[in-house]
């Protein structure tokens, strides 16, 4: 094992140590992505744990050369060759129709692509296979304009789903659910069902589901379409925190005030190009 | 690892450090501490358990699968029926000697009888006599008719014992020597057309059987398909958090298959009952004569054990199919998603 992996791995179970008995309650910092590996290396099968193991990686997307197309129609996507680092902030913009929602299903795994490649976390995609790429998605969590909660459960349960869906036992994240439902602001309505939720409510509900497992990559598809102007400022604030926190954000929206809030690198998608403004 | 858990504030000191997040939170209108004690302890499914979709499907399952028991049942209970007759049949044959002038009618009868009766294979020869021959004619000649001047055939039934091991064209040949007058009916044009007849029904049966199971699949199939459209958006959102593509699966397997098996115990357990039903009502009017003209044409209505195992083979199979049409339709749904 070369020295300089050897010193990350020694800086892992130190900073792991350290992370846990200083943080405070809100609980994300810098070097949660470490604290997380160490603090959730057990219960996951060895091929998972190879998808999951998050050795730091600088780059969280990397792509080169990607082209998109559907069935036998014109390209959506051509030529897209960008960089998304650890722990940045960005804005993914463009006209209609530009290939947003394609691009983020691209980096969502949804999608392969028709040429090119994109590498996420340091694994190509069409290497993996659906089960590898379901346990990568993991790593990523996704926020979107409608919502897409569960009618049927809790939103305890909903917020709680990425764990159920990893097999993990009920008391072992009863308290972390919980916690992240009051840091968001739903406390009170933890056993309401979606139907009766507002539609502020429900969005912080799904950020809630998707950063539950404290995902590396957090992607928004115009995650404040649906809600006030006020609260819209308020969830950006969210995001940002998350953003000081370590996670990456990536953050697609046709709305402008939003952009002009933040000073953040732009992604400007046009006639399936890509510019990046910093 | 459960104490790797969040560390949560102690009650009294102030949860966030920074005042930006506390002003958030404020304005969102929270600042509780989580309360452990109330959280919920019943997790719900991840498939809705109770929906319309849902309930329809059992009743569909449920009416086909009564009718396939019942179209099986009779279809076993007709081929039995048919069994027992001809077996019944089979097993009596008949002497008929026509009285001559020149010959003594009684003392015919009484050597048939005897030659019948010490034939290997036969059980028992019955006479009979004067007065039950005309009884015999009653329903064509009416009553109070001397027949003593009409040649009346005389009849003698012959039973055979039931493992059919006799030489009816030695009894032919032995009759013909004594009594030449003597003929044996072994009913062969009867039992010829009623097995006949009993095949078309029993092979009608089974074409109506084969045409409502695949009625009864092709319905299960498209109402499972049906349920799950309805169940789209869930397999979207579990795409979504990162289930695997077996978790996804099975969630919705298990579910179908438990719909499918209580969809199919309603409709088997409903046949059970109407054929339970039937016999009990056979028999308890089995001293009318309603009840026994009935009897005499359907036998004993009684479904055997393998008209209940074929019910219960009904249930499985049926179960079976809706778990592996819900499994090929969430993966359609997931090949789409993807």
């Amino acid at each position: 094992m070369e020295p300089q992996a050897l010193w990350a791995f020694g800086h892992l179970v130190v900073d792991g140590l350290v992370v846990y008995r200083k943080r405070d309650v809100c609980g994300l910092r810098t070097h949660n992505q470490l604290w997380f590996v160490w603090a959730n290396r057990d219960g996951m099968a060895g091929h998972d744990h190879a998808i999951m193991s998050r050795v730091a990686e600088a780059l969280v997307v990397r792509f080169e050369n990607v082209g998109l197309r559907y069935g036998l129609g014109p390209e959506v996507l051509r030529d897209l060759s960008f960089r998304i680092e650890a722990g940045s902030f960005q804005f993914l913009t463009g006209p209609s129709g530009a290939g947003k929602t394609s691009l983020l299903r691209l980096l969502f795994l949804s999608l392969k692509p028709t040429r090119g490649l994109v590498t996420i976390f340091g694994h190509d995609v069409m290497s993996l296979d659906p089960d590898s790429l379901s346990v990568l998605r993991r790593r990523i969590g996704i926020v979107f304009q409608d919502f897409r909660l569960l009618d049927h459960m809790t939103t305890y349960e909903n917020v709680a789903l990425p764990f159920r869906v990893m097999g993990k036992d009920e008391d072992s994240y009863r308290g972390e659910v919980a916690e992240l439902l009051h840091w968001v602001g739903l406390g009170e309505r933890m056993d309401a069902l979606p139907p009766v939720l507002s539609g502020g409510e429900k969005q912080r509900a799904a950020i809630a589901r998707a950063v539950i497992a404290r995902p590396q990559l957090l992607l928004a598809d115009e995650p404040t379409g649906n809600v006030d102007p006020s609260l819209a400022q308020r969830l950006l604030r969210l995001f940002a925190e998350l953003n000081r926190s370590g996670t990456t954000i990536v953050i697609a929206t046709h709305d402008i005030a939003l952009m002009d809030e933040y000073d953040a690198r732009r992604l400007v998608l046009h006639e399936g190009r890509l510019h990046v403004y910093d | 690892m459960s104490d790797m858990r969040i560390g949560l504030a102690r009650p009294g000191e102030p949860r966030m450090s920074d005042p930006r997040l506390g002003n958030m939170l404020i304005e969102t209108g929270d600042a509780e501490m989580p309360r452990i004690g109330l959280l919920p302890k019943r997790v719900t499914s991840i498939v809705p358990r109770h929906s319309i979709a849902g309930r329809a499907l059992i009743a569909v399952i449920a009416i086909m699968t009564f009718l396939a028991s019942l179209t099986a049942g009779s279809v076993m209970m007709v081929r039995s029926a048919a069994t027992q007759w001809q077996s019944a049949v089979a097993r009596e044959v008949t002497i008929q000697i026509r009285p001559a002038a020149d010959r003594d009618v009684e003392a015919d009868v009484a050597a048939a009888q005897t030659i019948a009766r010490g034939f290997r294979g036969v059980s028992e020869a019955r006479a009979y006599s004067t007065q039950e021959s005309a009884a015999l004619l009653e329903p064509w000649l009416g009553l109070g008719l001397a027949l003593e001047d009409l040649p009346v055939p005389r009849v003698i039934t012959v039973q055979l014992e039931s493992d059919g091991a006799v030489d009816l064209d030695q009894l032919r040949q032995a009759l013909a020597k004594a009594v030449p007058v003597a003929t044996l009916d072994d009913h062969r044009a009867w039992i010829d057309r009623m097995r006949t007849m009993a095949q078309t029904v029993v092979a009608g049966g089974l074409a109506v059987l084969i045409l409502v199971l695949a009625a009864t699949m092709l319905s299960v199939v498209f109402a499972t398909q049906g349920a799950m459209a309805v169940n789209r958006p869930i397999v979207e959102v579990l795409y979504l958090v990162g289930a695997k593509h077996a978790f996804i699966a099975s969630q919705f397997q298990r579910h179908f298959l438990a719909l499918g098996l209580r969809g199919g115990l309603i409709g088997g357990l409903a046949a059970a009952l109407v054929f339970a039903l039937a016999a009990a009502a056979g028999w308890l009017g089995r001293d009318t004569l309603g009840g026994e003209q009935f009897a005499a044409l359907f036998g004993s209505f009684r479904l055997g054990i393998e008209g209940y195992l074929a019910v219960l083979a009904q249930i499985v199979l049926i179960a079976i199919v809706t778990a592996i049409t819900s499994r090929r339709t969430v993966n359609r749904t997931l090949a789409s998603v993807s």
